[in-house]
């Protein structure tokens, strides 16, 4: 757990230290994702240990979004001005996007293959 | 009595523990809900967290930097859980790489609706300048978006909250969605979640399968990349389309 937790600071460390060093565009954490993939890929897979943390970490994912989530109350006023706007604009372009998403890619990748049974 | 009550309070409202607590027993009371309700996608354990927090911080009178001086360690933790998701993608790698063609044209495809539409919407119906910057990156995930808003001239920490709404309504009406749209294929369902919803989609992803959670895993981070190189040169062009 230690030794795993560890190893993913390392690489959001080297990710957070490759954005600065080259003045990319995208977070450091992404960065240090994509290593840490490509080590796997070197490698041939992750240790048990951090198979175990990291799906520990990502089965609370949610719980991570609170505190940013939270900061809804700093915009009361400008959300409560714009509310129809904002709401819409929300509402709309997110089902919009999942739907253009997933239908193209449907349709692009042919029968849909093992499906799973239904969430 | 009273006394020690205020004295309590001050220190309680000047130390980060209380922050930090009531993030964790929000969280908890939060899933408690969910678990409860039979994981109903309406009962959002985000959504219900920071309604829980809002309140309280309302109630309280509490700034949210006061707040945030505890939260920021649960907060700290997506650098590491971002850098995870290196592990599920490498389990899916054969699946995503069989489907790499259609899944780039998916990603180009619901990267432009999400943020096009997202303006459009908002500039209908007559958003402020910056809140249609502010929208724009929203389907992005959260450091990304809020770094791209503040380059172009919106408002990073209303972008932040605008993301986080995104991120609660994919997570609660993808289900519905899909099952109008008749998309059973989990590796579908994850990839468009995680394109137009990010991390709160993927979270949700994870919870319904794993192969869903690495497909929305896959689509964020592409999604995020995309999204940074493109949107400034996209913006101008879509500004210039809806200037009256």
């Amino acid at each position: 757990m230690l030794s795993a937790l560890t190893l993913l600071l390392v690489y959001q460390l080297i990710g957070e230290v490759t954005v600065r060093a080259l003045g990319l565009p995208v977070p450091g954490p992404v960065i240090g994702m994509a290593l840490l993939f490509l080590t796997l890929m070197v490698r041939g897979g992750p240790s048990d240990t951090l198979r175990g943390t990291a799906s520990t970490l990502l089965q609370h994912l949610s719980l991570l979004f609170v505190p940013a989530g939270t900061g809804i109350v700093l915009y009361g006023d400008r959300l409560g001005a714009e509310w129809l706007p904002l709401t819409a604009a929300l509402i709309g372009s997110t089902f919009l996007a999942i739907a253009v998403s997933a239908l193209l890619l449907k349709a692009l990748s042919g029968r849909s293959t093992q499906a799973e049974p239904r969430q | 009595m009273s006394g020690d009550f205020t004295e309590i309070w001050v220190y309680l409202s000047t130390s980060p523990l209380l922050g930090l607590t009531l993030t964790l027993l929000a969280y908890q009371a939060a899933c408690w809900i969910h678990k409860r309700l039979g994981g109903h996608p309406l009962a959002n354990p985000v959504l219900i967290s920071v309604a829980l927090l809002a309140a309280i911080l309302l109630l309280t009178d509490t700034p949210y930097a006061t707040y945030f001086d505890g939260a920021q360690f649960v907060h700290f933790l997506l650098g590491p859980a971002t850098v995870a998701l290196a592990i599920p993608l490498y389990a899916q790698w054969p699946r995503l790489k069989a489907m790499a063609g259609p899944l780039l044209a998916s990603l180009i495809a619901g990267s432009l609706t999400a943020a096009l539409s997202a303006y459009a919407i908002g500039a209908m119906l007559g958003a402020s300048r910056e809140s249609l910057i502010s929208l724009a990156p929203k389907s992005v995930t959260t450091p990304i978006a809020m770094g791209v808003a503040e380059r172009l001239g919106g408002l990073p920490s209303l972008t932040a909250v605008l993301v986080i709404i995104t991120g609660i309504l994919g997570a609660v009406g993808a289900r519905y969605l899909y099952q109008w749209l008749r998309i059973e294929d989990h590796a579908v369902r994850g990839f468009a979640i995680g394109i137009a919803s990010h991390g709160i989609g993927t979270a949700r992803a994870f919870q319904v399968s794993e192969q869903a959670g690495a497909f929305a895993a896959l689509a964020m981070g592409l999604n995020g990349l995309l999204t940074a190189v493109s949107l400034p040169w996209i913006l101008p062009w879509i500004e210039t389309l809806f200037a009256h």
